[in-house]
């Protein structure tokens, strides 16, 4: 399937880049400012380690402590696995669905441009009087209404994060309700675009949610109301259900799109379609339904009344259910394939293992008598850290060695892969097991300093902590030097890769699809090879 | 094909400016949703009228402790008379509290009330309270504050104790300086 | 013939693993949840224990599938792929059957969790009162009043000596609670939010400045029971322990005594005592009713 000659002019230099409409430019915007975020938030996390190392305080005071774990939550979580997903939603939604481009492409530059500026901002706070924002990422008050002078910078920069995944998610939709090519229904659509799709309204119901609920904390300072002051008729715990209101489906936004990625790429590898197409989509709709009536399981000590617990309870155990379809459904994917292991298909199946790892984790939290133990310890680091690395950020690695080769053309090294895979593996691991451990003995969380029984095992989670960070500048080189050159990458790249993406030349026009292509076409090809009988599905 | 795109991403900005003015909804449905749960102990929702027909229940002793806390920065003594009490529901009750500010300027507080547990804060009925106002103190002055209550006899069976406690919160810098001050008895 | 010998090599595995579990169970026995000494908290340990073991089982039976898979599915074998790709059946079995496993483990939970929240018929009640950064406890019935604050000298904070066996875990006046008595424990703060944890007993609850939460305890062994403040709440966090010491009821009564002793002997004690407190204030209010006379 050949794509017709488009106009390959565009301006160079810097100003490309800054006035850029097009979404693959776009998308490698996002990536790399992701991953600079990526290394900065990183260095956080080392500084951490570093001064929990060893009981006692060493390098950095307990303030500064607070305000590194505040600040490297906020910087992985909105500047890092929400960027690169979105990056990779720019470069590949409009492949994928044999579009142009995004739908609202001038909005896709500023919901891009207001990133750096936002970050900058929040950066900068570091660097203000009384410091950076130290109460958690979380900004309970009233320990938030306590931060200096940060705190109207700190939610001013939320609020342009905020417009930024609300602009985007709002392309998003509109790019895959409008501009689909003939043929292309919803039930043909890449898993990919499915959970960006539910992805994108999850972000356009709850982002504005936290938005009232920080503007709430800055009126609460500055302007006299009383949301959170018991003093004014108002309840701390308000912010609480506001925030978490916003923070459970944000925590689904974040792995939605990893379960896109997966359901790409483990078809592939496996040379079998992926098993259970319609339950995929179905089940990842109840996620994110679910995602809305489950927020008070972050709140069970704050006093709820006992139907509160039990429903919370009830309804967090539920979540389990269509996340193990998933899970089922993949490893029915692997079964009787014929499988090679590349280092997208070894990640994907560290995805696959140590999530459900991550998610054993969460189902033990979701009983409430026992969460009363896990509650604000390390368990809960543990449980959230492997959802999140292993989880979403293994799922942004992998996309970007699958992808990779389609979008510069050349083959990334794939001994260097499958290094960094074993590396940032076995490292993962090696820091956020432990921390089970850690937690369940009672080590509570966002300490600098600990009693001397926990001591052993923070010892290993700073080894491992400093080797997962320095495996990671393996996959900077390496994707600097697969930009700059490489062994020449085929159209297909990957011998059973489907989709309309592969159908274009590695690296793809600038312009995509200028003429609409024939779905029906790549769609028999694939259903031809593999499916049992040739289906037409509506 | 462009216009369409148009129309969904405006029909999507209006989700999410309706999803922000929810989440200032939010503030009062949490309020409505404590006072129908009872949810952190904010408390009674019944008519005059409905309390005019309680019937004393004799049969049942309720024990009602009575907790005192101040609030960071709030340098006032700040006492029950008595931290127990034992009542029939159904009957009106008086309790005392006692203030005194210590220090040499004058400070207006206001008084947050509490209910534990939270099954009991929709039945503990505050017919006269210090809670309902703030009270300017000069320096050096003291007060005693009555709290006059009634527990309605619908209270759940299995609650033996119910604890009313009292934060009090300086409020000098939010409130007018002229304000209701309860008499001195 | 290969896949015998892969699923009898898998099931020996698997049967290893169950025996040495068992050994190193004894060596990973600290870095568990504690079981407790309370019926509460027994019954927490029984709850996580069996969450804990389901996981296992289903992560044993996920894991070894993908396992399997991944040794024999290969390409590199010269297998070919199958082709199917969905079934009904089995979409509809793996929904049903976690959903009931779900509502089997929600049953005991249910259980705990409604025991824990009956405070009726208690012996005594104590005030919790959180601070940045120490913990305040009053006894309601008693008139006893202290503050509890971290007794850990900032030497060995700041690795200027060495650190004691009860590094960052001990406080200058220990919480003293009697054994075998229904305890209620009020629980609120001063200015931000805390969280009053002691694992032992399995109590964990948010101080909220201007709320009051409530827990029970009865405690069936004396001992002293550590724990930690569990919400963020500033700069020293990580720097106001929990210490609770639980008597017998006849060496409990006899403590009581003595801190009422202490009270009446002290003409310094650092809290002015409830009791005295209000007659001050009446002895106040009498003399400004004179005045303005």
């Amino acid at each position: 399937m050949s794509t017709t000659a488009a106009d390959e002019h565009h301006p160079s230099g810097i100003m490309r880049w800054v006035t850029t409409t097009n979404h693959k430019d776009i998308g490698t915007l996002y990536l790399w400012f992701s991953f600079i975020m990526f290394f900065i938030g990183g260095i956080m996390a080392l500084i951490i380690r570093t001064e929990l190392f060893q009981p006692g305080i060493q390098f950095v005071d307990p303030q500064f402590f607070n305000s590194m774990t505040t600040m490297h939550a906020i910087i992985m979580i909105f500047g890092v696995v929400m960027p690169a997903f979105t990056g990779l939603a720019n470069w590949l939604i409009p492949m994928m669905i044999g579009g142009t481009d995004m739908a609202l492409p001038r909005m896709n530059n500023w919901s891009f441009w207001i990133l750096p500026f936002a970050f900058t901002m929040m950066l900068s706070t570091l660097f203000m009087d009384g410091g950076g924002p130290a109460g958690g990422w979380t900004l309970y008050p009233p320990l938030s209404l306590q931060t200096g002078d940060a705190l109207p910078f700190v939610i001013f920069s939320i609020h342009f994060m905020g417009m930024s995944s609300i602009m985007g998610a709002i392309n998003v939709v509109a790019t895959i309700l409008n501009m689909r090519a003939p043929g292309m229904t919803l039930m043909k659509m890449p898993l990919f675009v499915w959970t960006w799709l539910i992805t994108a309204y999850l972000l356009i119901a709850v982002m504005p949610v936290l938005a009232g609920g920080v503007t709430m904390l800055l009126t609460d300072k500055f302007f006299g109301t009383s949301f959170f002051n018991a003093a004014g008729g108002g309840d701390p715990v308000l912010f609480q259900h506001i925030f978490w209101f916003f923070g459970h489906p944000e925590v689904y936004i974040l792995i939605l799109p990893s379960f896109g990625v997966v359901s790409s790429i483990i078809p592939t590898f496996a040379r079998k379609p992926l098993f259970g197409y319609s339950s995929m989509v179905y089940a990842t709709a109840s996620i994110a339904f679910l995602s809305f009536i489950v927020w008070a399981h972050h709140m069970f000590t704050v006093g709820m009344p006992l139907a509160g617990e039990l429903f919370f309870m009830f309804a967090t155990m539920l979540i389990a259910v269509p996340t193990g379809v998933k899970v089922f459904n993949w490893i029915c994917t692997m079964w009787r394939g014929a499988m090679t292991f590349e280092t997208p298909m070894l990640f994907s199946i560290a995805f696959i293992i140590l999530f459900t790892i991550g998610g054993f984790s969460g189902l033990m939290l979701a009983i409430t008598p026992a969460d009363f133990q896990y509650h604000d310890t390390y368990f809960v680091v543990a449980h959230f850290h492997y959802v999140l690395v292993p989880g979403s950020i293994f799922a942004i690695i992998a996309a970007v060695y699958y992808w990779l080769p389609k979008w510069t053309g050349h083959m990334y090294s794939e001994f260097w892969g499958k290094t960094h895979f074993w590396l940032s593996t076995i490292f993962v691991n090696v820091t956020f097991f432990p921390m089970h451990f850690v937690g369940l003995a009672g080590m509570p969380r966002r300490i600098p300093d600990y009693a001397l029984q926990f001591s052993d095992y923070n010892q290993i989670a700073t080894i491992g902590a400093f080797g997962f960070g320095f495996s990671q500048l393996i996959f900077l080189g390496l994707v600097i030097a697969t930009i700059r050159g490489g062994a020449t990458a085929t159209d297909r790249v990957w011998e059973d890769a489907h989709g309309l993406e592969w159908t274009l030349s590695s690296p793809p026009p600038y312009h995509s699809f200028t003429t609409p292509p024939n779905v029906e076409d790549e769609w028999n090809w694939f259903t031809r090879e593999h499916y049992e009988t040739v289906k037409t599905r509506s | 094909m462009k216009s369409s795109s148009n129309i969904s991403a405006l029909k999507l900005c209006f989700f999410a400016v309706a999803m922000f003015g929810f989440g200032y909804a939010l503030v009062p449905l949490y309020d409505v949703l404590c006072d129908i749960t009872g949810l952190n102990g904010k408390s009674d929702n019944v008519t005059q009228q409905q309390q005019a027909n309680f019937e004393v229940d004799e049969s049942r002793t309720i024990t009602v402790e009575f907790i005192t806390t101040l609030n960071q920065g709030m340098s006032w003594d700040f006492e029950p008379e008595t931290t127990k009490m034992q009542v029939h529901p159904g009957k009106s009750y008086q309790a005392s509290f006692f203030v005194k500010n210590k220090t040499n300027r004058s400070i207006v507080g206001q008084a947050i009330p509490s209910v534990a547990p939270f099954s009991a804060a929709n039945h503990f009925i505050k017919t006269e309270c210090f809670c309902f106002n703030n009270q300017l103190l000069e320096a050096g002055q003291s007060l005693e504050m009555p709290v006059v209550f009634v527990i309605n006899p619908a209270l759940p069976k299995h609650v033996k104790t119910v604890t009313l406690s009292y934060t009090y919160f300086d409020v000098s810098n939010t409130v007018n300086k002229s304000i209701n001050n309860i008499d001195n008895t | 013939m290969k896949q015998k010998y892969l699923v009898r090599s898998v099931s020996s595995l698997l049967g290893l693993m169950t025996i040495a579990s068992q050994n190193v169970w004894a060596e990973i026995q600290p870095y568990n949840m504690t079981e407790g000494v309370t019926e509460i908290s027994k019954q927490v340990f029984d709850l996580h224990m069996v969450i804990y073991y389901i996981c296992c089982v289903i992560g044993v039976l996920v894991f070894g599938a993908m396992a399997i898979s991944i040794f024999r599915d290969r390409k590199s074998k010269g297998v070919t792929p199958a082709k199917f790709h969905e079934s009904t059946a089995l979409e509809f079995i793996w929904t049903a059957l976690p959903f009931v496993i779900l509502i089997g483990i929600s049953i005991p939970a249910a259980k705990v969790l409604i025991a824990m929240e009956d405070t009726s018929g208690a012996d005594m009640t104590v005030k919790v009162t959180g601070y940045q950064w120490m913990w305040r406890y009053e006894y309601i019935d008693n008139d006893i009043d202290f503050y509890s604050i971290l007794k850990t000298p900032r030497d060995e904070i700041y690795n200027r000596a060495e650190k004691n066996e009860n590094y960052l875990l001990e406080v200058d006046k220990e919480l003293v609670l009697p054994t075998n008595r229904k305890i209620r424990i009020l629980i609120t703060s001063n200015d931000v939010l805390h969280a009053w944890w002691v694992p032992d007993l399995a109590l964990k609850k948010d101080a909220i400045p201007g709320y009051i939460n409530q827990v029970w305890t009865y405690i069936d062994k004396p001992g002293i029971y550590r724990g930690q403040c569990a919400e963020l709440c500033g700069r020293d966090h990580g720097f106001m322990p929990v210490v609770a010491r639980a008597l017998s009821p006849e060496d409990y009564d006899a403590w009581v005594l003595e801190q009422g002793n202490k009270n009446m002997a002290s003409s310094e004690s650092s809290i002015e005592s409830s009791g005295q407190k209000v007659k001050n204030i009446k002895a106040a209010i009498n003399t400004q009713a004179a005045l303005e006379n």
